[in-house]
């Protein structure tokens, strides 16, 4: 699998090579502008070299994509289905996000998990701390550590008493 | 002779790595003196050794010995000096071999100074630091060897291998494939090291941690150690980081810093953990809470750091990080997993004796935010790591193969990252132990009053998303409420002493550089994060193609296409290079030269981006295509990246807030304000 | 997260944790394991036996491998984006030609992560005239693991691979030697 993406890329950037002097498809009559085709491309990825957003990828396949997106927007598709037509074509890699069903959900539900259950353990820690009586070596924290903390609170105590 | 001279060192130092651990775990055990001394020097001469194999293959590439095959796959003629240097570390066994020394050289460091005063510790310091050295360097020596060199065998096929085949004839090839084009960067100079420096420094607080715990020692004494190495290596982790951000930035001309590719995130992750890890540091020295989780948290960053390895060298995500195909995966794993068994093993093993002294009273006081802090932090490492490990799992679990792209990591993480922005600036305020909202309020208002001011001037300018000027908010909050805090100590000081402002600031961090330290760092933070919010947020572009003499209007700027040159150089380069005036109202902003460059041998691209810089934004140009032979039209990106300057300036003020905290403190004589009291 | 000190009065061994940090460690450590041994395998090894797979072409003709049974299988795997491809093609086309009309021998190509529009373009430029379909989800490139574009894969009468081409196929003379391996 590594050896293939590897073997893609490279022959992805050969196929650039056949074009050191650019290659101009961009065409000024569409009514599609480069931004509206951007801004999709930008949300998709692009199908064989892995972690190339389809907006900024430099390769001669890429730019066919783009003007696939073109196409489908001059023939009035929406963004979603845009969307979904590339994740049927060349598999759901292509999305910047795994789509909403199934298996994938997994992912979207960790994280809100990871955090209720961070705010949970704070919680719960810091309470239990409160209800236990506070052991009897309380603060014997050495002042030479918390220097000028402690020193700066007596002062302000100090100040404020004087109010 | 130079290459069996650096292959033959290699060999000793695996030796010397092999019989420090031996004899470090024996002489630990059996408390024999000499025995020690034996593994002490055993460690200490793996440096020298390990130095002397760095120079042989630097003296390799630098005269251009092409017969190398590690010498052949990274450089070429043509290459300047500092990328010869660079190419040490630009492919995967020279910088495996450069990792080793780097560990080899701080334990040196920790070795050479500190015998006396940790006898306890440190036979188990040299057993951990060198048994990771004895790893790395079996991976060097049996499956990455940088002394490997081309042979033609009898039937006319090349091989590279260490002996020659029989019936051989040594290859010498006239000039080297060169190093990957993106690479050829100073970024490439200065990135790897500083990662590098990072990854490996926290590998000697981590040998502290578990000496700590072999020895039984429950106290602060492995913190107070390692406490310098552990700001030191999260120093170059985070200058490693940014150094990474600024050279995507320059080189890829995507516009951005940071794609959260799976690489780039897999060196975020012993940040995120390093860093909460500096934070609980704090807590357990100044107050004796959390000793599990310090030693956990270690444990868990040095063990990312040796997984991001693994990762990028493995082979098994795929980004522009990527080494080629390696069969050296398999003994990471076993590696990661032997440590991580041993370490959890010995932390459970002792935890009955790390019990906390001191409990926290209230969300509100200092221990309360650095709790929070923690959390924060580790819910964002777990995040990043569900990230990058979904799409494996997908694969397993489905057969379908998705991408986790940065609208998750965003909306995920970013949340997060405000908070802690929001802890930075209501950290200050607190106080240690008892602590109410309200006694926490009185002190809040005013800094988020006047950071209000901020958002205020975002609307003004035409700002509308909540979110960002909540961002911005809390960034100022976090700022003022820095340096308000720190002006209160000082009128304090300069009243209670009767000295000038400037003295008593001078006093202040003088006896107290890490809270200063610290204070400067999140600075520093907050303005990165001002920088992000700018380019996350306010970044607009647009794309379209000129013919010459034409312009591409963004956001009130006016950026004409004037000429585009192309020539070839002398290094084999074909450069492509347009002349864009950018303009505003009919006044030239600047001149801005975006191109692109065409490496004939290894067929690659590589953009370079024109940008104008200013402290308020950057302006952007990538140089898309352009129409062949008659070069009239060429297509053209345009970007405009709002206060992303201010992620770079600071870094540097990151950076000097470090050096504060890590200056070393000449007295510790008594504090003169108790003598008052 | 899980690692709160207990408090000092109490003496508690952490079981919860050690299980936790454990089943995270071997989870994670299977996994990666998994991952590695499953891209090791980076081909598909002669004489393995081939899964089911359709093919439908540009045209809306659907390929039942299973419905092939008993006739040779040579499949190609294509793109108009790649460079190598041209050339092959006509040489495809060129055995295809010879081939055709005994009933003996199919030829399927599949499109790989290509747009229809310029694939049809490739087509018709080099002539080619055998079944060409596109490859939707790119399942079939990852059931033979395809690595990059062209490959060529011949499977025999009994369904089993017989013979794998990585790159292009360099004359029409090699895919006639390739071919009869089948026999």
């Amino acid at each position: 699998m590594k050896r293939q993406l590897f073997c893609v890329v490279i022959m992805l950037s050969a196929l650039v090579a056949f074009v050191p002097q650019g290659i101009g498809y961009a065409q000024d009559t569409s009514p599609i502008t480069d931004d509206q085709v951007n801004a999709l491309a930008e949300e998709l990825y692009c199908p064989v070299c892995e972690n190339v957003p389809l907006d900024v990828c430099p390769t001669q396949a890429c730019a066919q994509w783009r003007d696939l997106i073109r196409e489908k927007m001059e023939l009035g598709w929406s963004e979603p289905q845009i969307k979904e037509f590339f994740a049927l074509q060349y598999g759901d890699q292509v999305l910047a996000v795994p789509p909403r069903r199934g298996f994938n959900w997994l992912i979207y539900v960790l994280p809100p998990i990871i955090i209720l259950s961070g705010i949970v353990i704070a919680v719960r820690f810091v309470s239990r701390s409160k209800t236990q009586p506070l052991p009897a070596v309380e603060i014997a924290t050495p002042a030479d550590h918390a220097p000028l903390d402690s020193v700066i609170n007596e002062i302000e105590q100090d100040l404020k008493r004087k109010q | 002779m130079i290459g069996p001279i650096g292959y033959g060192t290699l060999v000793i130092a695996l030796v010397t790595s092999l019989l420090a651990v031996v004899t470090s775990i024996y002489g630990g055990r059996s408390r024999s003196a000499a025995m020690l001394e034996t593994a002490r020097r055993a460690a200490l001469i793996t440096f020298p050794l390990l130095s002397i194999s760095i120079l042989a293959l630097l003296i390799l590439l630098i005269s251009g010995h092409f017969e190398y095959t590690y010498v052949y796959q990274t450089t070429d003629l043509a290459m300047p000096l500092y990328l010869k240097i660079a190419a040490l570390w630009g492919g995967q066994e020279g910088s495996l071999l450069f990792w080793c020394w780097l560990l080899a050289g701080f334990s040196f460091i920790t070795l050479a100074r500190k015998w006396k005063s940790e006898n306890d510790l440190l036979p188990w310091v040299i057993t951990v630091t060198s048994f990771t050295l004895f790893f790395f360097l079996i991976l060097v020596l049996f499956f990455e060897n940088p002394f490997h060199r081309y042979f033609i065998t009898m039937d006319g096929q090349v091989v590279s291998s260490l002996l020659p085949p029989m019936m051989s004839l040594q290859a010498d090839p006239p000039d080297g494939a060169g190093l990957n084009p993106l690479l050829r960067h100073f970024g490439m100079v200065v990135h790897p090291p500083a990662l590098y420096l990072g990854f490996t420094g926290f590998v000697i607080p981590y040998a502290y941690a578990i000496a700590a715990l072999i020895t039984g020692r429950s106290d602060d004494q492995w913190i107070k150690s390692t406490r310098k190495w552990s700001l030191m290596a999260w120093l170059f982790l985070s200058i490693g980081l940014v150094l990474g951000s600024r050279w995507a930035y320059d080189v890829l001309g995507w516009g951005g810093y940071w794609a959260w590719d799976p690489v780039e995130i897999s060196a975020l992750i012993p940040w995120l953990t390093g860093t909460a890890y500096l934070h609980s540091m704090i807590t357990q020295e100044k107050r004796g809470l959390f000793k599990h989780w310090t030693i956990a948290l270690i444990v868990l960053t040095f063990c990312l750091v040796i997984f991001g390895t693994f990762l990028t060298r493995s082979g098994l995500l795929s980004s522009v990080h990527s080494f080629s195909e390696s069969s050296i995966g398999p003994f990471f794993l076993a590696f990661i997993a032997l440590m991580f068994l041993i370490s959890l093993g010995l932390l459970l093993w002792r935890w009955n004796d790390l019990g906390s002294a001191y409990q926290i009273r209230s969300f509100f006081s200092k221990e309360g935010a650095f709790v929070l802090n923690n959390l924060l932090f580790v819910a964002i490492f777990l995040i990043c790591l569900i990230g990058i490990l979904f799409p494996i799992v997908s694969e397993l679990v489905t057969g379908q193969k998705v991408t986790v792209g940065p609208p998750f990591y965003e909306s995920a993480t970013g949340p997060l990252f405000a908070l802690l922005l929001l802890l930075m600036g209501v950290v200050p305020l607190t106080v240690w132990g008892a602590a109410t909202a309200s006694s926490l309020g009185r002190n809040i208002w005013l800094p988020a009053a006047l950071a209000l001011a901020a958002p205020g001037v975002a609307l003004f300018l035409g700002a509308t998303s909540w979110i960002a000027l909540l961002s911005i908010w809390f960034v100022f909050f976090a700022v003022i409420a820095t340096l308000m805090d720190t002006l209160k100590s000082i009128r304090l000081r300069s009243r209670v002493h009767k000295e000038s402002g400037w003295q008593s600031f001078n006093n202040l961090v003088r006896h107290n550089r890490r809270r200063y330290g610290g204070y400067l760092i999140h600075i520093g933070v907050a303005l990165m994060g001002l920088g992000i919010i700018g380019i996350e947020m306010f970044q607009t572009t647009t794309q379209g193609m000129v013919a010459e003499g034409e312009s591409l209007q963004l956001s009130g700027y006016t950026f004409t296409y004037e000429k585009l040159e192309l020539q070839d150089t002398p290094d084999g380069r074909n450069i492509a290079q347009a002349s864009i005036l950018i303009s505003r109202d009919g006044r030239e902003v600047g001149r801005v030269y975006p191109g692109s460059d065409y490496y004939y041998y290894s067929q690659q691209s590589v953009t370079r981006p024109g940008i104008h810089s200013t402290l308020s934004e950057d302006l952007y140009i990538v140089l898309v295509d352009w129409l062949e032979i008659t070069a009239e039209g060429a297509t053209f990106k345009v970007f405009r990246n709002p206060l992303i300057n201010w992620l770079w300036i600071g870094t540097v003020v990151l950076i000097l807030g470090t050096l504060v905290a890590l200056w070393p403190s000449r007295e510790r004589r008594p504090l003169a304000l108790k003598e008052k009291a | 997260m899980t690692h709160n000190p207990p408090t000092s009065t109490r003496k508690r061994f952490p079981i919860a944790i050690a299980l936790v940090a454990g089943i995270i460690l071997i989870g994670m450590i299977t996994l990666f394991a998994i991952q590695m041994k499953n891209s090791r395998q980076d081909t598909l090894e002669i004489g393995s036996e081939i899964p089911d797979f359709t093919v439908t072409t540009f045209s809306g003709e659907t390929y039942q491998k299973s419905q092939l049974q008993g006739k040779v299988i040579l499949l190609n795997f294509w793109s108009s984006w790649c460079a190598s491809c041209d050339e092959e093609g006509a040489a495809l086309e060129e055995v295809w030609q010879e081939v055709k009309d005994k009933g003996e021998i199919v030829f399927l190509g599949v499109n790989y992560v290509d747009t229809e529009k310029d694939s049809l373009a490739f087509l018709e430029k080099y002539g080619i005239t055998f079944p060409n379909g596109p490859d939707l989800g790119s399942r079939i490139s990852r059931l033979f693991k395809v690595d990059a574009v062209p490959e060529t894969y011949i499977i025999g009468r009994d369904g089993r691979l017989v013979a794998i081409q990585i790159g292009p196929f360099q004359s029409a003379e090699e895919i006639r030697a390739a071919l009869e391996l089948a026999d």
